[in-house]
């Protein structure tokens, strides 16, 4: 009886299709990255069973963190140039166009206006470490109160979203919604994450 | 297939030198390496999920809400957020007009949520049709439309429980957002943020909450 001669077969896979998927999927992922804007604080937001989402642009985000300091931040580079110009008029102040520009840059801040420039100056190691007061809040000086004002002058379309951690304190929270209130703002978001399945 | 030719340039048997044949193909496996290694790490960054978010309407602070719509006081009932995580409520009593007995609850299911719930149902009995409008929506008989423009209807029934919702300074805003959420769960349609006044601050202290 003949043999049966087995063909011997190469191991070798062509590599090409797989690559092909590889890269499609790589560029996929690319495109639908956006990489999240870095925060100032880390907050932890309450959880709720609400399921609507928020909308993708024109947000004025306030951040209250658990010591009560509030953030305040805006989307759009535009807005972010001519928001610190405004600004800059009402405190009576000057920025120079690097400073405009690196302001349009910054997607929170918590600091005093006064500090402005001293922040902008600031490399983003620095900013890390920075120990930041806050926007005042108190009636005296309610640089919230102009900011969120002047935003709107900038842009009416800005839906506000309150972002506070669990165990921000509830003078503070109820002091940034008078002051949306005084600003004729009566409609706005708190930002939660989903409940857990309990 | 894809190979490496790794016999190098070694030297023919035959004296005459022979233009070596090299070949066209690449080996791709270090190409889908990096490929791989790099969808992961864009997989691993990428958020798909949008935050969620909780929409919420606060009067107009010119015409103040008492002024406004005169509420029925056997509708209504207060809830004071308290500190460590308690809850006061009370009910107006409809005749005198004083606040009743305070009670104290919690933000668990069997907590103010039975309460709430309770509560609604006593004052409308349609809040039972609910779920059966959900599972009509579910089973497509009826359209979004028409679900939501029922139970909109049903939550602001005339009868229905208006909840009001004060919080002590020594609460915090994770109760706040908690009890925004039990007004979702529990179907409410009227309630409202108010600021708390001194005897709501004097009868947490009565209970010793503050």
């Amino acid at each position: 009886m003949a043999k049966v001669k087995v063909p011997r077969k190469s191991t070798t896979v062509d590599m090409t299709a797989m690559t092909d998927v590889a890269f499609l999927l790589l560029t996929f992922f690319m495109l639908a990255t956006k990489f999240k804007p870095d925060e100032p604080v880390i907050v932890d937001t309450p959880s709720s069973v609400s399921e609507i989402k928020l909308p993708e642009s024109d947000i004025m985000l306030l951040t209250i963190d658990k010591r009560g300091r509030v953030f305040f931040g805006i989307d759009g580079q535009q807005t972010r140039e001519a928001l610190i110009q405004r600004m800059a008029e009402r405190y009576k102040m000057t920025f120079t166009p690097q400073e405009v520009k690196e302001f349009s840059l910054q997607s929170s801040f918590g600091i005093p206006i006064a500090q402005m420039s001293q922040f902008l100056k600031m490399t983003n190691e620095e900013k890390g470490k920075a120990d930041f007061s806050g926007i005042p809040i108190d009636s005296l000086n309610n640089e919230l109160g102009d900011w969120i004002w002047q935003a709107r002058l900038s842009n009416n379309n800005f839906r506000v979203a309150i972002k506070g951690d669990r165990d921000a304190d509830m003078p503070t929270v109820k002091r940034v919604i008078a002051i949306l209130q005084e600003k004729k703002v009566n409609r706005f978001n708190f930002i939660t994450s989903l409940e857990k399945a309990n | 297939m894809a190979e490496i030719d790794s016999s190098g340039g070694g030297k023919h048997k035959g004296g005459k030198k022979k233009g070596k044949k090299l070949s066209t193909r690449v080996d791709f496996t270090p190409m889908v390496d990096l490929g791989f290694l790099l969808i992961t790490f864009f997989m691993l960054t990428t958020s798909m999920n949008k935050p969620q978010t909780m929409e919420i309407n606060m009067p107009v602070k010119e015409d103040k809400i008492e002024d406004g719509s005169k509420v029925k006081a056997s509708q209504a009932i207060t809830l004071l957020l308290a500190n460590d995580n308690k809850i006061v409520y009370y009910f107006v009593d409809p005749t005198t007009g004083a606040p009743g007995t305070p009670q104290i609850t919690n933000y668990s299911a069997g907590g103010i949520r039975a309460t709430l719930l309770k509560e609604n149902k006593l004052r409308n009995s349609r809040i039972d049709s609910i779920p059966i409008y959900k599972s009509m929506l579910n089973n497509h008989k009826i359209t979004e439309e028409e679900y939501k423009t029922n139970v909109s209807d049903i939550k602001n029934d005339k009868n229905a429980l208006i909840v009001v919702i004060k919080a002590s300074d020594h609460s915090k805003y994770n109760n706040l957002v908690d009890i925004l959420d039990e007004m979702l769960i529990c179907n409410i349609g009227r309630y409202a943020v108010v600021d708390i006044t001194q005897p709501e601050i004097d009868m947490l202290k009565t209970v010793n909450l503050e």
